[in-house]
C-alpha cells in the first residue's frame, strides 16, 4: 500500500513568477523509506510544506495514509510527525519543557506527557541536559530534540525536511544512527535531502528533483550506475603521468583521463576498493610513488550532471521566495529579545 | 473545550519563558517604573494642575496606559520570532484548534500586564498616587486597563505574524505606539499642541483611554482639550468602542494570518 501519494503538484509563488513545483509527483510505500534528493530551490521543503498541510498547491492532489492532505488537513495532521530543516523547538525553554508542552498539544494529559518527554529524551540521549535551556545546546541535540518532538505520538508517517543540514561529521552519524532506529520501527518516511551519501545511508529509494521536477528515480544502486559509479584518481610526479595513464587505463578497462594542471589521472572503477589496491601495486612494481590517491565517490553534483547536463545550481531565491522556515540562517547571531517591551 | 486547554498550555510557555529568561520580566516592569519616576519628578514640580495631589494623580492614568500600549511591541516580536524559527510551522502541523496559539498568546500577555499594572500602582503609591475612587471603581479602572491591552495584544499578534523579523516589527511597533502615547492628554493638556494635533490627540484612543481612568480613579480629567466634543465628553464609552473596533478588525484577521501563514 502506498502510505504518500503525490499526484502533479503545482505550487508558484509572486503571481506565477517563481515555480517552485512544477507538477511533481512521488509515491512512498508503507514502511519504507523515501529521500528527495535535489539542490537547494528544486522544491523540496516545498512537497514536504504541502504533504503536511502547512501549504496549499496551486493544482494536484496528495494524500497521506489514504487520507486527502488538501480536503482533510486536520485528520492528517494527527497522524504525521514533521521536523524541520531548523530546530522548531522554543530556544528559551529547557528540552523537557518543550517535549511536554507538545506532548500536552497532542492531548496526551500532564502525566503522559511528562512520561513520554522522558522516554524521548532517554531514548534521544538527551536526558542530561533535559534541564537546560534549548539555547545551550549543540546544533546535533537541537536536531535531535526536534526530531524527538515529531515522534510524540508514534506518527505513521514522518517527514524530515533536510535533518543533517548544517550539522558537523559528527551530529550527522548520530543523527543518521537515530534515524535508522526510526525506521526499523517500521514508520514510513519522506526525508529530503541535498546529500547523496545520506540517500544512500537512510533510503530505500531515491527520486532526484530539480526545478520542481522529478528527474530521475530509483535505488541508491541504480542511480550511481546512472553516473557511473566511483572514479578512481591518482595524482604523480609529471615524469610518471605518461605510465600512470597506462596503467589506469589497463586496470579499469576505461579510459583514463588526465588533468594536465594537477598532474591527476582519473578513470571510472566498477570495483572499487579493488581496482584501487590493484593499480597501487602495479604502481609500486613501476617504482611510482604517487602524491595521492583516492576513490571518489559520486557527488550530488554528479548525479546532477549525468542526469540534467547542468551543475546543481543553487537556485536559493526560488527557495526563500515561498519557505517558511525562512530568515533563519541570517539569524545566526541570536537576537534574543532581551529588553521585552522596551 | 480542547481549544481553550491549546491555549492555556500556550499561555504556560509564555510563563515558562519568563521563569527562564527572569530578565524579561525585570527590564518589562522597571522601564515602566521608570517613566512614573522621571515624570513625576521631572515634570511633575513645574506643571500646575491646581488640583490636590499634584501631577502625580494626573500622570498615573497616562502612564498605566502608555505601558499597556507597549505590551504590543513584546507581543509582536516573540511571534516574529516565532515564525522565523519555525515554530509557528509546528504549531499548525500539530493536531490542535487554529485559533488556540494566537488566543493563549494573548492570555499570556493579559498575565504580564497584571504584573506590570500591580508594580506599577505600588510606585506610583510610594511617589504619592492616590486615587480616591473608592475600591470599586479603582478596581474597575484595572480591569479597563486589562481589557484595553487585551484588545492591543491582537494588533500585536497580527503585526508579529506579517513580519519578517522580530526586531524590525519591534521597532516598528515602538515608533508607533511612543508617538501615540505622546500625542495625547496621557502627560500634557492638549490644548497646548497645534490645532490638527489637538484633534487627533482627542480622538485618540490613548486619550480616551486615559480619560476613562482618571474618571474612575476619581479625578477631573483636566488634560482634556475641547469641551463638548464626543470622546472628551464620553470617554468611557468612546474607549469601548475603541476596543470593540479593534478586536472585530484583528481577532478574525490575526486569526486568519496564523492560518495562512507562509501560504503566500
Amino acid at each position: 500500500m502506498k502510505s504518500i501519494i503525490a499526484e502533479g503538484l503545482v505550487k508558484t509563488y509572486r503571481k506565477g513568477e517563481v515555480k517552485a513545483l512544477d507538477g511533481l509527483s512521488l509515491d512512498v510505500e508503507e514502511g519504507t523509506v523515501l529521500s528527495v534528493l535535489g539542490p537547494n530551490g528544486a522544491g523540496k521543503t516545498t512537497v514536504v510544506r504541502i504533504l503536511t498541510t502547512l501549504l496549499t498547491p496551486d493544482s494536484g492532489s496528495a494524500s497521506v495514509a489514504g487520507i486527502d492532505v488538501i480536503k482533510h488537513p486536520e485528520k492528517v495532521r494527527e497522524i504525521i510527525g514533521l521536523s524541520g530543516q531548523y530546530a522548531a523547538v522554543d530556544e528559551t525553554l529547557t528540552g523537557w519543557d518543550n517535549l511536554v508542552m507538545f506532548g500536552r498539544l497532542y492531548h496526551l494529559g500532564k502525566k503522559a506527557s511528562i512520561a513520554r518527554a522522558d522516554e524521548l529524551l532517554e531514548r534521544f540521549s538527551l536526558s542530561e541536559s533535559a534541564r537546560r535551556p534549548i539555547k545551550t545546546y549543540s546544533g546535533g541535540m537541537r536536531r535531535r530534540l526536534d526530531l524527538a518532538a515529531s515522534l510524540i505520538v508514534q506518527p505513521k508517517v514522518l517527514f524530515l525536511d533536510e535533518p543533517t543540514t548544517g550539522l558537523d561529521p559528527r551530529g550527522r552519524q548520530e543523527m543518521w544512527g537515530v534515524i535508522e532506529e526510526l525506521v526499523k520501527g517500521g514508520v514510513t518516511l519522506l526525508l529530503t535531502t541535498q546529500y547523496l551519501d545520506e540517500a544512500d545511508q537512510l533510503a530505500d529509494d531515491i527520486v532526484v528533483v530539480d526545478h520542481g521536477k522529478v528527474i530521475a528515480r530509483g535505488t541508491s544502486d541504480a542511480l550511481k550506475r546512472q553516473v557511473g559509479g566511483e572514479r578512481l584518481e591518482i595524482v604523480v610526479d609529471q615524469a610518471h603521468v605518461g605510465q600512470t595513464l597506462e596503467i589506469v587505463g589497463r586496470v579499469s578497462g576505461a579510459t583514463a583521463t588526465l588533468d594536465e594542471g594537477l598532474r591527476r589521472i582519473s578513470a571510472p572503477v566498477t570495483t572499487g576498493s579493488t581496482a584501487l589496491v590493484e593499480v597501487l601495486r602495479a604502481l609500486d612494481d613501476a617504482q611510482i610513488h604517487p602524491l595521492d590517491v583516492g576513490l571518489k565517490r559520486p557527488s550530488l553534483d554528479d548525479v546532477f550532471m549525468s542526469l540534467t547536463g547542468h551543475v546543481a545550481e543553487d537556485a536559493a531565491t526560488v527557495e526563500q521566495a515561498g519557505k517558511g522556515f525562512k530568515g533563519k540562517k541570517e539569524k545566526k547571531e541570536k537576537n534574543r529579545e532581551k529588553g521585552g517591551r522596551s | 473545550m480542547n481549544a481553550l486547554k491549546d491555549a492555556l498550555v500556550i499561555t504556560r510557555r509564555q510563563l515558562l519563558q519568563l521563569a527562564r529568561v527572569p530578565e524579561v520580566l525585570i527590564f518589562s516592569t522597571i522601564q515602566p517604573v521608570m517613566f512614573v519616576l522621571l515624570f513625576r519628578y521631572v515634570f511633575g514640580g513645574s506643571i500646575n494642575t491646581g488640583q490636590p495631589g499634584g501631577y502625580v494623580q494626573l500622570l498615573m492614568p497616562g502612564i498605566f496606559v502608555q505601558t499597556t500600549a507597549f505590551t504590543l511591541a513584546a507581543t509582536a516580536s516573540g511571534l516574529a520570532e516565532d515564525m522565523t524559527k519555525g515554530l509557528i510551522d509546528r504549531f499548525r502541523s500539530l493536531p490542535i484548534s487554529r485559533s488556540a496559539l494566537v488566543f493563549g498568546r494573548t492570555l499570556g500577555d493579559g498575565l504580564l500586564n497584571i504584573v506590570v499594572l500591580f508594580v506599577m500602582g505600588v510606585a506610583g503609591f510610594i511617589v504619592g498616587w492616590r486615587p480616591t475612587s473608592g475600591i470599586f471603581k479603582i478596581s474597575l479602572a484595572f480591569i479597563f486597563l486589562l481589557a484595553f491591552g487585551y484588545a492591543l495584544s491582537w494588533v500585536g499578534i497580527f503585526a508579529g505574524l506579517s513580519a519578517r523579523d522580530a526586531r524590525v516589527v519591534q521597532n516598528m511597533s515602538f515608533l508607533i505606539t511612543f508617538p501615540l502615547t505622546f500625542l495625547s492628554n496621557a502627560f500634557a493638556p492638549t490644548t497646548g499642541m497645534p490645532r490638527a494635533l489637538q484633534y487627533f490627540a482627542e480622538w485618540n484612543p490613548v486619550s480616551t483611554m486615559v480619560a476613562a481612568c482618571r474618571e474612575l480613579f476619581g479625578l477631573k480629567n483636566q488634560f482634556g482639550a475641547t469641551a463638548g466634543s464626543f470622546p472628551s465628553e464620553h470617554p468611557l464609552t468612546m474607549s469601548l468602542i475603541y476596543m470593540v473596533i479593534i478586536l472585530v478588525i484583528f481577532v478574525p484577521l490575526s486569526v486568519r494570518k496564523y492560518n495562512n501563514a507562509n501560504k503566500k
